[in-house]
């Protein structure tokens, strides 16, 4: 039977398609300013990619910010709930799951058996989102996806007191003023987005195996800092974006 | 060049019906903050001359300016007829030519009770980049306070990225936000990048500049009214820094606090500046005292 899940983000809309356990089509569309436009739109597209019909779907189910917002629904699952159970299912060993989105950062803390132990959200501050990371990349004038990349550069750890996105934009400016090289910005940013989320993850406890989800866990950078800071390997998945969507998908299936 | 939205302006005032050749005290106090920068003149008791200025991405050079501007139109006074500077702010350290430097909370609770007078006891101060509820004694010393310097949300930052975003210059951000007919909800997010996104999506769906300043302004006075709660509010209350001077968020703080602040007769910057000349002179009498 096809289920399928809809992540509704800050930022992107997520549509994972699973037949059985495996993931048989999936899309990315911006949020955008309207919602139910965008999920139509999603929708048409992942029907044009794959072949496989809305009508085909026997059970669709929401997460995300936006998940009771949406006609194709009315079944919703927690950001967190998916979260965990996308990843249990990428990787049994997995007890600390990661997710950082563009407005909000989790720690999730799962048992042997993938339940939810315990967990920490961020959602009233920019900092430690992608919110964060794409103001910086504005204010560094680099384009978002060049920043991982560019931090990896760094020859040396720069400073940055401020944790408030608003702040560290100033800070920028100054370090800049001071002919700091981009590259230790760009791992500066990284570092700092980082601690937040490491915060994040010691109010629930580390325990290995960590698994890195959401958008921001394709930037390299990031992933540097974090795996730095923690000190432990961070397992980041394909389709890091898609964890929600397909946990969502998943417990559409009744798993 | 696009056009500087957030540029508040700077301001000098010299008393002109002081002299300061018959003072025997004459101290300054020069407060470096990381968005605005003060020097104020005292003479003896009185306040003399000040100046207020943006502070550059260099505190020293700040300090000097500001100082400066302060001593242009004082009738040939210059600094080294100044007996005692005192530095404070968080670049107080990098006053050059202050012979000490003092916490700014101190200052600022002892400029609110020159600037308000010996009633006000809970003191409210809306920087460029912290936000502290302080409250003091008759004599305006520091019995207690708190503060949120992590936080853009309730300072003046705040405040210059939507001066910049609904592109209004942030001198008439006050007035424009009191010009809706009826209080529009606040913006949901007290974080300034997210009520800034937030902001863009009402201006999207056609709210007016008025009313979107408004919901935002609200949401900044739930903030700070959240830390004052913590700390207790006892009148008199008094605010300071730049924020007082935003009307729009003066008067609806007023309304939740259900507590009128006193009305300030100089500008709300100076409190820091103010407080550091005093304890200069202060100081001055006590090295007096000493040589007696």
């Amino acid at each position: 039977m096809l289920t399928a899940g809809i992540d509704i983000g800050a930022k992107t809309i997520k549509i994972v398609i699973i037949d059985g356990d495996k993931i048989a089509a999936k899309n990315l569309t911006a949020a955008g300013y309207d919602v139910q436009e965008s999920l139509k739109k999603a929708w048409a597209d992942i029907e044009a990619q794959s072949g496989l019909r809305l009508a085909d779907i026997g059970k669709v189910m929401a997460t995300g910010a936006g998940r009771k917002d949406t006609l194709y629904t009315s079944d919703t699952i927690t950001e967190i709930s998916a979260a965990a159970k996308g990843a249990v299912a990428l990787n049994r060993d997995v007890r600390t799951v990661i997710d950082v989105g563009a407005e909000e950062g989790r720690a999730i803390k799962l048992d042997a058996g993938g339940k939810v132990l315990d967990f920490a959200i961020n959602e009233k501050c920019a900092a430690g989102t992608g919110t964060f990371t794409e103001a910086m990349a504005r204010a560094l004038e680099v384009p978002l996806e060049e920043l991982g990349p560019l931090s990896l550069q760094s020859t040396q750890a720069v400073v940055m007191n401020a944790q408030c996105a608003v702040f560290a934009e100033s800070e920028l400016v100054t370090l800049i003023h001071n002919k700091t090289p981009k590259p230790d910005m760009a791992r500066a940013i990284h570092d700092a987005i980082a601690d937040r989320i490491v915060s994040l993850v010691l109010r629930v406890g580390l325990e290995e195996k960590v698994m890195l989800i959401g958008g921001v866990a394709k930037n390299i950078g990031f992933v540097t800092s974090i795996k730095r800071e923690l000190e432990t390997e961070v397992i980041v998945p394909e389709d890091c974006e898609f964890v929600g969507a397909y946990g969502a998908a998943l417990a559409a299936a009744g798993k | 060049m696009a056009e500087e939205y957030w540029r508040w302006t700077e301001s000098r005032w010299t008393d002109l019906g002081l002299s300061w050749k018959g003072g025997e005290i004459i101290t300054a106090g020069v407060d470096v903050g990381s968005v605005s920068s003060q020097a104020v003149i005292m003479v003896d008791s009185r306040l003399y001359a000040y100046a207020n200025t943006r502070t550059g991405s260099d505190s020293p050079n700040s300090a000097i300016n500001v100082m400066n501007w302060a001593l242009e139109d004082t009738d040939g006074l210059t600094l080294d007829k100044i007996q005692y500077t005192v530095g404070t702010g968080y670049g107080r350290v990098n006053v050059p030519f202050a012979q000490r430097a003092v916490t700014e909370i101190a200052c600022h609770a002892r400029g609110a009770n020159f600037m308000y007078g010996p009633t006000v006891r809970t003191i409210l101060d809306m920087g460029g980049q912290d936000c502290k509820a302080i409250h003091c004694d008759d004599k305006g010393k520091v019995t207690n306070f708190l503060m949120n310097d992590k936080c853009a949300a309730g300072t003046g930052r705040g405040m210059e990225v939507f001066a910049d975003l609904l592109k209004v210059s942030i001198n008439d951000m006050g007035e424009l936000s009191l010009q809706v007919e009826e209080e529009p909800p606040p913006v949901s997010s007290t974080c300034v990048v997210f009520a800034k996104s937030e902001a863009s999506g009402l201006l999207r769906a056609g709210w007016p500049k008025e009313k979107v300043l408004a919901a935002y302004s609200s949401a900044m006075v739930h903030r700070v009214v959240s830390l004052l709660e913590r700390i207790g509010l006892e009148e008199d209350f008094a605010i300071t820094g730049g924020i007082a001077k935003n009307k729009g968020v003066v008067l609806r703080l007023e309304k939740e606090l259900g507590v009128k602040a006193l009305e300030p007769k100089y500008d709300t910057q100076i409190a820091g500046a103010l407080g550091a000349a005093l304890f200069a002179k202060a100081l001055v009498e006590k090295e007096k005292g000493k040589k007696k």
